[in-house]
């Protein structure tokens, strides 16, 4: 199709509403827009008057799917404004209820959201007939990642017992152990999954640009760190605004975002791409096994990217709960002493890097916040990736080539309702 | 043992029941406006009973999920509040399509979360948050589906929960009332033989909040924060000698009451 016009009105199977706009003229682009008709929420103006405990509850409700990223970076905003340094133990809880929603995502995405086109079908339930047995491991491993994270959190999704300095409500060691017998007895289904995605065809197409994530020295970082790039350095997180510079652009809702260069990608290719050497070794085991390398510049391989991590967070899992363990469950003083100032908390959610920036008052009062959200990131990288794609698939069908844009757009994972921007978008 | 929900629906009974009353498989659609989608994601977290149920339903609309869509359904659940003036003729449209209307969590059944915007004006909510470029956006004060349409049933709750959508939908396949309890969430957490809330010193709004929960807050050591709505009459008085006895205010409670429930305060 060298002429003509492409209008996919909401990608499906995305988390939030996104469209792709294409006018091609002789071949060439004539237009070519990533639209965001989501609407806008404007929680970074609703928590203000709230206090500070409030937050994480009310932030947790920005996304159904990352809600306990986002309740793990409202903690970590609001225990830097205060001055308040959570215990080991409250940590590691954090980290092993944040590798349960990992898991939570990355399953939903890859086998439920994303698989469908590389097998031919419109939704994951015709798959219950034609790979039964596929399909129920995928199920299973997305049923635990939503068990783990009720024991850990008391439900899957908008956790209740995460607060500022603690836990109201602790895991048992018991409970813990059920846990690590039941993330070790996961691991077939996962390998049986890397050997399907062995298989599929995965687009080949490549843009270099820059991967942003987080950088720990002592693990593969989902919590904290300092942001790291591909294209070199690292910028500590409260100094965030100094790398990642966010912009409205005319026709879109959703901010958009730029680094080193025109744009960057966040999310688990690019946490892939930075940190390759401090995954698990069933992670690298995963990874070679599905041809994936760093640095990888083809964005379908984030699918890739994401069954690694899913591989890398059961293998974490047991050892997180290992320690815990080692340590003992213990109930601990929650108190929190309230003193104003201005704090940034930056956690890695499956889609990416995840900051939230409040400012306290002397009465625990939030007087304001910035919240920079991943799918926001990738907005700016995911046009620059349609347009790139669309001159090597031009000879195609419509049906294919727009078939061809949908599934990079969700290779992304968007996770638009996250993005809380609206536009009233005139259609071409 | 009592069989639970997702036996029943997985039995024949189910199916001859259906046919008894000569009913086809209803076509089912499900819609979303300003919300997290955790909704239609707890859905989704049903896994096996998920497969089970759209073997008694047709669905033929869900954005989320599947690729298609078609305006012929006979239910609509629909997520999230409105938050602009184009999605009051959006719903109205479902309105006309659906015969039975089902508001799915909070923000489509009291207006949930998105209501603390309402307490700010419109104007400086979209300054604070895109500064000069505030003109490109447009925002209403936030409202449940039910301050635009009339709404048939309501799934409370933020998120909802998984085995209460269950029950919804096998009472709507046998075209009954969905059985949603009238009474508060104490009563729930009395039964789980929790610490009363108010004893560890917090605002809890179980007193008067319509439970079916299983007041899980509560059960994990933190309040009822009131996100499935107040019961048809709530005891108020009783309710304020509580405060008073803890040593709490009315203001307090309003406080905490704004969370998921601000609609009602504004809309007085």
């Amino acid at each position: 199709m060298k002429d003509g016009k492409i209008n996919v009105h909401y990608v499906t199977r995305v988390e939030g509403h996104g469209n792709i706009v294409v006018d091609l003229k002789g071949g060439a682009i004539k237009e070519l827009r990533w639209e965001i008709p989501e609407a806008p929420r404007f929680f970074e103006a609703m928590v203000r008057g709230r206090s500070y405990a409030d937050a994480p509850h009310i932030t947790s409700r920005i996304c159904g799917i990352c809600s306990i990223g986002h309740t793990v970076a409202s903690l970590q905003g609001i225990e830097a404004a205060l001055g308040v340094q959570p215990s080991e133990q409250t940590v590691l809880l954090r980290k092993l209820i944040l590798h349960a929603e990992t898991v939570q995502s990355h399953t939903l995405h890859v086998f439920y959201l994303a698989a469908p086109d590389f097998l031919g079908v419109n939704s994951v339930i015709p798959l219950a007939t034609t790979h039964k047995e596929e399909l129920l491991r995928a199920v299973r491993l997305h049923r635990l990642a939503n068990e783990w994270s009720d024991l850990i959190g008391g439900r899957t999704t908008h956790p209740i017992n995460m607060v500022v300095n603690g836990w109201t409500r602790l895991p048992t060691p018991d409970e813990l152990r059920a846990l690590r017998q039941r993330l070790t007895e996961a691991i077939p289904d996962l390998e049986a999954w890397v050997e399907i995605f062995k298989t599929l065809d995965i687009p080949d197409f490549e843009r270099e640009t820059e991967y942003l994530a987080l950088q720990r020295d002592d693990e593969y970082a989902f919590y904290n760190g300092v942001i790291a790039s591909t294209d070199g350095g690292t910028t500590p997180v409260p100094r965030y605004r100094e790398k990642i510079k966010e912009f409205v652009v005319p026709y879109s809702t959703a901010k958009h975002a730029k680094a080193a260069r025109e744009s960057f990608m966040v999310g688990a290719l690019a946490r892939f791409n930075n940190n390759y050497e401090q995954l698990s070794p069933l992670a690298r085991w995963a990874a070679e096994e599905m041809g994936l390398k760093p640095v990888c510049y083809n964005p379908f391989m984030n699918n890739v990217a994401q069954l690694v991590e899913v591989a890398h967070c059961l293998e974490d899992g047991v050892r997180i709960i290992n320690e815990l363990l080692a340590m003992g469950i213990k109930e601990e003083d929650r108190s929190v002493e309230i003193k104003g100032g201005t704090g940034v908390g930056a956690t890695e959610v499956p889609r990416g890097l995840l900051i939230h920036e409040y400012t306290v008052d002397d009465s625990g009062t939030i007087a304001g916040a910035n919240f920079t959200i991943p799918t926001n990131m990738n907005h700016n990288n995911i046009e620059r990736d349609l347009k790139a794609l669309v001159p090597t698939v031009v000879d195609k069908s419509q049906e294919e080539i727009t078939l061809t844009l949908e599934m990079l757009v969700r290779a992304y994972d968007p996770c638009i309702s996250c993005s809380t921007h609206l536009l009233n978008v005139e259609f071409v | 043992m009592a069989p639970t929900l997702p036996d029943l629906l997985r039995r024949p009974h189910m199916k001859r029941e259906m046919e008894k009353r000569r009913m086809t498989k209803p076509r089912i659609a499900i819609f979303d406006f300003g919300c997290c989608e955790g909704c239609q994601l707890q859905i989704v977290n049903l896994e096996e009973e998920l497969l089970d149920l759209v073997g008694l339903v047709d669905v033929v609309s869900w954005r989320e999920a599947m690729t298609g869509h078609s305006d012929e359904y006979d239910i609509a659940f629909v997520e999230g509040s409105i938050t602009r003036e184009a999605e009051m003729e959006r719903l109205k449209g479902i309105r006309q399509n659906a015969k039975v209307l089902v508001a799915l969590g909070a923000c489509a059944h009291i207006g949930g979360i998105n209501c603390l915007k309402n307490f700010f004006e419109m104007d400086e909510v979209l300054k604070y948050v895109y500064g000069k470029e505030a003109k490109h956006f447009d925002t209403i004060p936030a409202r449940p589906l039910s301050a635009v349409v009339p709404v048939d049933y309501a799934v409370p709750g933020c998120p909802i929960d998984r085995k209460e959508f269950l029950e919804v939908v096998k009472a709507l396949l046998l075209g009954k009332k969905p059985p949603i309890p009238n009474y508060p969430v104490c009563v729930e957490c009395k039964m789980k033989g929790n610490i009363c809330v108010f004893e560890k010193g917090m605002t809890c709004l179980g007193p008067v909040t319509r439970a079916g929960c299983g007041a899980i807050c509560p059960t994990y050591g933190n309040k009822c924060e009131g996100c499935r709505g107040l019961v048809d009459d709530p005891n108020l008085d009783s309710y304020k000698e509580v405060l008073q006895e803890h040593g709490l205010t009315v203001e307090q409670m309003l406080n905490s009451f704004r969370m998921f429930d601000g609609y009602m305060e504004v809309a007085k």
